[in-house]
């Protein structure tokens, strides 16, 4: 792992008040399959190294610290409390102006992603499915999409979609996420429902067949049954090839998109790392018994 | 003052030399018309910014340049002019009954005329001075303004030619009849005067496009006033392009009288000019009518364009709908000033005023000012002004699908446009403005600035 420094779980009994730690390493080393990943890692490389990253918004330094690393396959969940950083984490990786990086870096493919621009980072194959997807009057969503598609298959040295060619495309995508085809026929995300525009995130994602998608809070503000079909979608896109990101602040999206790890993200720092039950285990006992580990600490035990 | 009258000068002496030219050539009428209105001229004179409705726009540029009227057999090349060099401004070859004009002069050869049913008139004015004579002698002198915007009175006073499109009642004009004024570059500064006559009689229907195009860069004065009379239960489409020169001056009044149940709908679509005041004033007479102006202006660089609109709600149960939207890059300038007059008897009116306008660059400047005066106590009149930029969260979002910035920005300033081009009911020309806006000189422009 590339963590640079040691991070605890703690264990509060809400009683007597007393608090048991455990090391990270030892969830983590419970859990078989990471040396099995590991031993995958090293054969396919490294898709995204985020290391000791820090990034801020105006005077408020959000990210302190961020290390994590993604490959190829992987499906990595972060959770975390309201404000711990994980929405600033994505809106960074795709390249966001408004936050600021004042330290760390982050390679993608090898390459400095954060010296690329928004659309760079899109054309070389990095999505980010919105947690709120934006309404923009007066572009048809088709006319939207296809300059989307053409604008990247164009990076790719590819020839661009003719008008035909992509309906018959859109059309199948639709039909694989169970999306109705009047969605085409309106302006992007204008006057959608909730679910329907987290629906057109991910007919999004499956058009630009992205080698990294990051789901921003895409289960928030979902009923069950429309959560389900949009699980369904994003399962339906996992491949050996393609690495996901998906930030969630509740478990329940976890249990229809089964991640590889999770990782709590507090306070701008990813304080615990661990296999899918450690999703299971924080939906029980709540953020509340998550505590950063003292800088002091930290020294003494890496 | 001294300066004042020497600006004027240039025009009075314009107007003897034309009426030397006219002499003898004119029924005395409309001799008469001209006279008084020159007269009404030399009162008013040009308006300054201390002039309420010229508050934003100084027309001391334009005063200043001593723009010469093109005779009738002047002009250069006009004579060769030919179709071929008109085809980008045919509107997609636009189905349509068109008459174009060279400097404000008709030009039978480049026209296209249709068999028309018998009563409806589609001509030059010049033409129909003589043959609607009643219809023309009523109408010139009313409805227009005439007797307080010294444009208008100046346009009369110059009037010559234009368009004349009449309708009986209970006729339906199935193409749209098309009048394109293009402008040719001159030697010296020239100015053109149209005036168009457009009356539709009860239960009759029809399309108006007016095209202004600058056929190459040029300084030149365009100052054209359009009538239109709406008859009961007529109903009438109105489309204006304006595609001046960046170096014209187009001043410009849009005159409506709606009786009864009238439905009128104009589309004011603003692109060139380096000066552009476009005056729409409609007057709902009659119980039932109802009015939509939608309007949309882009500007870039040093351009100013202004909207003034006048509504007057004369009569009970009469409905207005009102959107203008403008874009403006650059050091441009935008106003927008939409009066609605609701008169004392005019009870369950329904009025609706909204103008939005995007601000491209930290140098371009809109003022826009709604002003509703309402006489009447039982009415419904809203109205609302935004400023704004482009969303910088809408230009993320397409940026990270892969849409480079300035794709991005280019996609979002033709959605705001679009807004307006949609409502355009005639296909062709609104294809041909989507293509213009999203490739297009005007476009191009405003992208340059980016």
């Amino acid at each position: 792992m590339a963590h640079s420094f040691q991070v605890w779980i703690v264990d509060m009994d809400k009683e007597t008040g007393k608090t048991e730690k455990k090391s990270l390493e030892a969830v983590f080393h419970n859990d078989g399959k990471a040396a099995e990943n590991k031993a995958q890692e090293l054969e396919k490389g490294t898709m995204l190294e985020i290391k000791a990253l820090y990034a801020r918004i105006g005077e408020k330094e959000i990210l302190r610290g961020i290390d994590l690393q993604v490959n190829p396959g992987e499906v990595h969940a972060i959770m975390g409390p309201n404000g711990s950083g994980k929405s600033t984490l994505a809106q960074v990786l795709a390249g966001r102006e408004v936050y600021e990086v004042t330290a760390g870096e982050v390679l993608y493919e090898g390459k400095d992603l954060l010296e690329m621009d928004p659309e760079e980072r899109a054309r070389e194959g990095v999505f980010l499915a919105f947690q709120y997807p934006v309404e923009i009057p007066g572009v048809g969503n088709t006319y939207f999409l296809k300059a989307a598609v053409n604008a990247l298959r164009k990076h790719r040295g590819l020839e661009e979609l003719g008008a035909r060619e992509f309906l018959v495309l859109v059309k199948e995508k639709m039909k694989l996420l169970e999306i109705d085809q009047k969605l085409l026929d309106r302006s992007v995300n204008e006057g959608f429902s909730g679910g329907e525009k987290k629906r057109n995130e991910i007919l999004q994602m499956a058009m630009l067949d992205p080698k990294l998608a990051i789901l921003d809070e895409t289960d928030s503000g979902l009923d069950i049954d429309a959560l389900k079909i949009v699980a369904n979608g994003v399962n339906a896109l996992r491949s050996k090839d393609r690495a996901m990101i998906v930030v969630t602040h509740y478990q329940r999206l976890l249990n229809y998109i089964v991640p590889d790890y999770v990782h709590v993200l507090f306070n701008g720092r990813i304080v615990m790392s661990g296999g899918k039950e450690l999703a299971r285990e924080l939906e029980e006992k709540g953020y509340a018994g998550i505590e950063e580990q003292p800088a002091n600490a930290l020294t003494v035990n890496s | 003052m001294v300066q004042v009258m020497k600006e004027m000068d240039t025009y009075l002496s314009n107007f003897e030399l034309l009426e030397r030219e006219l002499a003898g050539n004119r029924q005395p009428w409309i001799h008469r018309i001209r006279k008084a209105a020159i007269s009404r001229f030399s009162e008013l004179g040009f308006p300054t910014t201390r002039d309420e409705e010229w508050k934003f726009t100084s027309v001391a540029p334009l005063a200043r340049i001593p723009f010469k009227p093109v005779g009738a057999h002047e002009g250069d090349g006009v004579d060769s002019l030919t179709f071929n060099q008109l085809k980008h401004f045919t509107l997609g070859e636009l189905d349509c009954i068109r008459l174009v004009f060279v400097n404000g002069r008709f030009s039978g050869e480049l026209s296209s005329h249709r068999p028309m049913s018998s009563g409806t008139k589609v001509s030059s004015l010049a033409a129909a001075l003589d043959s609607h004579r009643d219809l023309l002698e009523l109408n010139l002198t009313r409805n227009a303004g005439y007797q307080n915007h010294a444009f208008v009175t100046l346009n009369t006073a110059f009037l010559e030619d234009g368009a004349f499109v009449y309708l009986p009642a209970g006729k339906v004009v199935e193409q749209p009849i098309h009048l394109l004024y293009v402008s040719t570059s001159q030697k010296e500064p020239t100015v053109s005067n149209p005036r168009n006559l457009i009356v539709v009689g009860d239960n009759s229907q029809v399309a108006i496009v007016e095209s202004y195009v600058g056929l190459e860069e040029g300084v030149y004065f365009t100052n054209a006033v359009t009538q239109i009379v709406a008859g009961r239960n007529a109903v009438i489409d109105h489309y204006k392009l304006q595609q001046e020169s960046m170096e014209a001056f187009h001043i410009a009044t849009l005159a409506v009288h709606q009786d009864r149940s009238s439905n009128f709908t104009s589309h004011s679509i603003s692109l060139g000019g380096a000066l552009v005041r476009n005056d729409v004033n409609a007057r709902l007479d009659g119980e039932g009518a109802e009015c939509t102006l939608n309007g949309l202006y882009m500007a870039a660089g040093q351009q100013l364009i202004d909207n003034h609109t006048r509504i007057d709600h004369a009569k009970p149960h009469c409905a207005s709908h009102e959107l203008y939207k403008g874009i403006l890059d650059g050091n441009a300038r935008g106003v927008f000033n939409g009066k609605i007059y609701v008169h004392p008897d005019a009870q369950k009116t329904d009025a609706k005023q909204t103008n939005k306008t995007l601000l491209l660059s930290p140098n371009a400047t809109i003022n826009t000012k709604p002003q509703l005066e309402i006489f009447a106590d039982d009415v419904k009149c809203t109205h609302g002004a935004t400023v704004g930029q482009l969303d910088e969260d809408a230009i993320f979002y397409l940026q990270s699908r892969g849409i480079g910035r300035k794709d991005a920005r280019r996609l979002l300033t033709y959605a705001f446009a679009n807004d307006i081009v949609s409502r355009i009911k005639i296909l062709p020309i609104r294809a041909y403005l989507e293509e213009t806006l999203l490739a297009g000189r005007s476009l191009s422009e405003v992208q340059e600035a980016l």
